[in-house]
């Protein structure tokens, strides 16, 4: 246990200054801030509309692509930028020659990245909030202060990071495995491609496909959150999707687990 | 196991695919020993560290260190050792000095053991300067660095000279025989080239093609090695004719003739032979191989 808290130390240590550490915070913030200075300028539009239906627009500016490109994107560049770190520096022989189990060093950086998953979505969170406060600052005449959606968003970001664990732990494998970045991204990429045309279809199975979870998140909150105009917005937190990403994240953890450990460092 | 031994390998072997890679190396390591791995590339040096640190797991339980089993005993016997496994293994983006601090803070080493290393490595300089600008010798030195940073029992080093320049050498050379003068630490450093570490080596072994063909002490290889007699005449066809034709082992290499060497004596009476039968003797001496050459020689045959 010792050994895991000191390999996740380090874990952070050694990308704090790194992309895979910042675009976590940076994506987010500059998204936003694009994003907003878009509803600044464009304000007279949303300003009749009311407070709740301004909260949906403005951050569904942002949940709508996060469930189908954004977190699929961010997820595989920052597990393959954390493993990168170590196959650039021809490290994984030298941190499996340390006194520390092979098992902490590899479910230190596994958690790391689903870390960093959670404070990016977490943070998109809590800008989408900020953001909107600080637009109705900017022009009292939006109505952003008079609906409370923090619950409703927080929830709907947990609901989608749950989802994409999934498919994390599978690139998490994927740029274990290689040192480029273009086998993880290729095969992330297509496969998030065919999750996005799978979830849009409606296909009754594309629960069963990882890459299609944040997406499948999304079509389900909105399905339930849409249908109740007038009453209080609710939906469910877990859903077949994310039962099955995380079942999917367990079992990929410990595939790589089986990988690292198995692997005989030529 | 042997008292006094930090290395043992009992017949190890190694076999990729159908390829044996090791075979059947007995590896004898003493305590405060600057024992030198020698082989061409591809002999198994390299396979061989990496067995030693388990990062390649023998078939067997035969590789014991500080007397202990390796494979039952990892963490236990990793943490007495440092090691440098072919190019130094470094964050090109942290600095000389995070790249110690990371690891000080995985080994739980004290800060100021880092400091301490710097100097000893002489990196202070460039300890905040970032590791992927240093030359090849400081990433070396940097990569020693951080294998004596859990201050080790056991330095196992992997070419560690390789493209340093001679002063580079020089300098790891001090470094090494300190540490085992000073602190009674056993190094096992690999080579190429034994011109590279024969100054700084107390114990050789000889590695080629999986097989281990000599371990011993430096001066039990300078026994191995065989004295000549070297002649020069006016006529070398003539003169190594006359010499089989009277029982000696004679050859022309390079414009010379060569008997093994036996005793002075004898070169006295092949003098006298080749002088008797009217042979122009230019010179006649005698020439005992260099340790390079002894390397070659035992790594061709």
């Amino acid at each position: 246990m010792e050994g895991f808290l000191r390999s996740l130390q380090s874990e952070f240590y050694k990308t704090r200054k790194t992309l895979a550490f910042w675009s976590a915070i940076l994506f987010p913030l500059l998204l936003c801030v694009l994003i907003s200075v878009g509803f600044y300028y464009n304000s007279a539009k949303l300003i009749p509309f009311p407070a709740e239906t301004q909260w949906f627009r403005f951050a569904g500016a942002f949940i709508g692509v996060m469930g189908s490109l954004l977190i699929p994107m961010l997820v595989i560049f920052q597990t393959f930028s954390i493993n990168n770190i170590e196959h650039r520096a021809e490290m994984w022989k030298s941190l499996f020659s340390l006194p520390i189990p092979k098992w902490s060093i590899y479910s230190a950086k596994y958690l790391y990245a689903v870390f960093l998953n959670a404070l990016c979505i977490s943070l998109f969170a809590t800008f989408i909030l900020t953001a909107g406060h600080i637009l109705n600052f900017l022009i009292p005449e939006f109505k952003f202060n008079q609906y409370d959606i923090s619950g409703l968003l927080f929830k709907m970001h947990l609901k989608l990071f749950l989802a994409s664990t999934g498919m994390l732990s599978i690139q998490f494998v994927f740029s274990l495995l290689w040192a480029d970045f273009l086998k993880p991204m290729g095969i992330g990429f297509l496969l998030t491609v065919f999750g996005i045309i799978t979830a849009n279809l409606g296909w009754e199975y594309a629960y069963t496909i990882p890459y299609a979870h944040p997406m499948v998140a999304l079509n389900n909150i909105m399905a339930q959150i849409m249908g109740r105009n007038g009453q209080q917005r609710a939906f469910d937190l877990m859903g077949k999707e994310i039962y099955v990403s995380l079942a999917v994240a367990s079992i990929a953890f410990l595939v790589g687990y089986f990988v690292i450990h198995k692997r005989n460092i030529k | 196991m042997e008292p006094g031994l930090i290395i043992e390998t009992r017949d190890l072997s190694y076999v990729f695919g159908n390829q044996t890679v090791l075979d059947k190396i007995s590896l004898k390591i003493s305590k405060e020993s600057i024992y030198g791995f020698l082989g061409p590339n591809g002999a198994g040096k390299t396979t061989t560290i990496k067995v030693l640190l388990n990062l390649l797991n023998s078939a067997e339980n035969n590789v014991f260190i500080f007397g202990k089993e390796l494979k039952k005993n990892r963490i236990g016997v990793l943490s007495k050792i440092g090691s440098l496994i072919e190019q130094p293994a470094i964050y090109a983006h942290l600095s000389g000095r995070e790249n110690l601090i990371n690891r000080s803070r995985l080994l739980q080493v004290s800060h100021s053991r880092v400091e301490e290393i710097l100097e000893l490595v002489d990196l202070t300089d460039n300890a905040g300067k970032k590791a992927g600008k240093y030359s090849l010798g400081m990433k070396q030195r940097l990569g020693i660095g951080l294998a004596l940073l859990p201050d080790p029992e056991l330095l196992i080093l992997d070419e560690p000279t390789n493209g340093l320049d001679p002063n580079g050498i020089i300098e790891i050379r001090h470094l090494l025989q300190k540490l085992v003068k000073e602190q009674g630490k056993t190094v096992f450093i690999s080579s190429h080239l034994l011109s590279e570490v024969e100054k700084m080596i107390t114990h050789v072994g000889i590695i080629n093609r999986g097989k281990l063909l000599f371990q011993g002490t430096v001066e039990e290889l300078h026994e191995e090695s065989k004295s000549q007699i070297v002649i020069i005449t006016n006529d070398l066809t003539e003169s190594v004719n006359l010499l089989l034709v009277n029982g000696y082992h004679a050859e022309v290499v390079t414009g010379t003739i060569r008997i093994p060497y036996s005793s002075l004596e004898e070169v006295a009476e092949i003098n006298t032979l080749l002088v008797a039968s009217n042979h122009k003797v230019y010179s006649i001496s005698q020439n005992k191989q260099n340790l390079e050459d002894l390397f070659l020689s035992i790594t061709r045959s």
